[in-house]
């Protein structure tokens, strides 16, 4: 078979062979509804608690009740914003979030906006961090929630996310942090961190697609979005997905105890794509902050083409790659993350962005150096855009 | 996203790249946009398309559709070529994605503001060689 290379690890991963084994004995075996009394019911509860304390752990949650299961980052993210904006709606309707979140995030403040609520976008500044000054400014006595993200997905760059915390807190609203990418690449001590409400999710860190969680910090009131049954503590109806949250468990136990190796390798292996990219062609810029990012994430602006090109010549030779978020990607809107760190719109086109993984080697950087040096060339042999010249790499 | 006729011309574009010698240049769009089109023409005395070139900075269906247009005017006359219509050039292609459709709009526009570019030419040399021989007579 061609050789094929996954750089897209920030869109999705892999599930890992331990995870599908967790998960395995959850199809047939253990195939119990968690809320039956009997016996299989009682077996599928079991799992479920299991996963709920390895969850709680990971993210040092004082207590394993603090979890709540949910189908996914979107669903936690919506639920978060929609019912703790609600629960507190009599103390003040202002909400507060940044100009570079998740579209679960975005959408769901645009819903509630619509709904008569009071929304503020705090702006990032050409790094993509969240400016504190801006967000200690906007926060009013009327503002119950603020939202932002911990890592973003798109460029990596990780947020002051204690300092975040302290600033809501001070003016007495609830934090919300989308940890959906952080969890995949820094220690996320709930704890520690002062958070009050996170979204985590399992597929991001090889666990199965579909599930993801909940934290909200016991005694943070919250409108129930999905109704219909005594789940989760009759805040979120549903059968409960026992194999997915299995799966979940073990993926997320996984994650945080490979975390220093993982980080170490994901750096080295980033810096090296990077410095050879910068080598090897020229009129390339690396977006996002320069250290305080995720080393998983490597987001270039290649100047004078456009980054679909580059994205479907790079899927021709076996690499998987997205133009800044993928999500995005289908849609002929510009990125809003990098309009909102104001590159130019003509950089903004030419960007791709590389996530790595645990299944990349250095041999697989190499292979995607030499077919980018081709492919960047080839694109720019052709581009009416003369900044950068016709050649496409140093000789 | 894209079907197989467009990806084949992606891949492999015709008439990439410039022109020495061209004498209708058109260029459309703007990079804000995400799409720059520029199409190079030569023209013989009998109005005929002897040549015609691009270079797009822009999404596959960009590079897909000029690459098309080229290759549709060679040989033409310019009466011929402006009769192009972009509806042609996405029934070549096999069809477009409906947000990819104005890629082939841009196509036709950049052909004729490559033959306009002609025009111009024409009418600046002729108004040059009027003047040389006004200049001429005193």
């Amino acid at each position: 078979m061609a050789r094929r290379v996954y750089l897209d690890n920030a869109a999705t991963t892999n599930v890992s062979v331990e995870v599908i084994n967790e998960m395995i004995p959850c199809f047939n075996m253990l195939y119990g509804n968690a809320n039956s009394l009997h016996g299989f019911g009682r077996e599928a509860a079991g799992i479920i608690d299991r996963a709920r304390d390895r969850v709680a752990k990971a993210i040092n949650a004082a207590k394993s009740s603090e979890i709540y299961f949910t189908s996914g980052g979107t669903e936690a993210n919506n639920w978060a914003i929609y019912g703790i904006a609600h629960a507190y709606a009599k103390k003040g309707k202002h909400i507060v979030t940044s100009q570079i979140e998740h579209h679960s995030v975005l959408a769901t403040f645009a819903r509630l906006k619509e709904e008569g609520f009071e929304v503020s976008y705090v702006p990032v500044d050409a790094n993509g961090i969240v400016s504190l000054a801006e967000l200690m400014h906007v926060i009013r006595p009327t503002t119950t929630l603020v939202s932002i993200m911990g890592v973003n997905n798109e460029v990596g760059t990780i947020q002051h996310i204690k300092a975040i915390a302290k600033t809501v807190h001070e003016k007495g609203a609830i934090f919300h942090c989308d940890c959906v990418q952080a969890i995949t690449c820094m220690p996320i001590d709930v704890q520690e961190l002062e958070i009050d409400s996170a979204t985590i999710s399992a597929h991001k860190i090889h666990g199965p697609k579909g599930i993801g969680a909940l934290y909200l910090k016991n005694g943070i009131k919250i409108r129930p979005l999905i109704v219909g049954g005594e789940q989760e503590r009759e805040k979120r109806g549903g059968t409960t997905n026992v194999p997915a949250i299995a799966g979940f468990g073990r993926a997320i136990e996984t994650t945080v105890r490979e975390l220093p190796v993982y980080t170490k390798k994901m750096k080295q292996l980033s810096d090296y794509f990077i410095a050879q990219v910068r080598e090897k062609i020229e009129h390339v810029r690396l977006n996002g902050h320069s250290s305080q990012r995720a080393r998983s994430i490597v987001n270039f602006s290649f100047e004078c083409i456009e980054g679909e090109s580059i994205l479907l010549l790079l899927d021709m030779e076996g690499i998987a790659v997205s133009t800044g978020s993928a999500c995005a990607s289908g849609s002929l809107e510009k990125s809003y993350v990098l309009k909102a760190m104001r590159i130019p719109d003509e950089i903004a086109q030419g960007t791709v962005r590389f996530s790595f993984g645990r299944n990349v080697s250095k041999d697989d950087v190499d292979f995607v150096v030499e077919k980018l040096v081709q492919v960047v060339a080839k694109l720019r042999s052709f581009s009416p855009i003369t900044k950068a010249g016709r050649k496409g790499g140093k000789k | 996203m894209y079907n197989k006729r467009v990806m084949q011309e992606f891949v492999n574009p015709q008439n990439a790249g410039g022109m020495k010698g061209a004498n209708g240049i058109g260029q459309v769009g703007n990079m804000a946009c995400g799409d720059v089109m520029k199409i190079y023409l030569r023209i013989d005395e009998n109005e005929v398309i002897q040549d015609a070139r691009f270079k797009t900075f822009g999404c596959a269906a960009a590079i897909a559709t000029t690459s098309i247009a080229t290759q549709l005017v060679k040989g033409k006359t310019i009466a011929e070529a402006l009769e192009i219509k972009n509806s042609q050039i996405v029934d070549i292609l096999g069809g477009l994605p409906q947000n990819k459709i104005h890629c082939s709009v841009l196509a036709e526009e950049a052909l004729k503001a490559a033959v306009s570019d002609y025009y111009d030419r024409k009418e600046k040399e002729a108004k040059g060689i009027k003047k040389a021989a006004v200049n001429a007579e005193d």
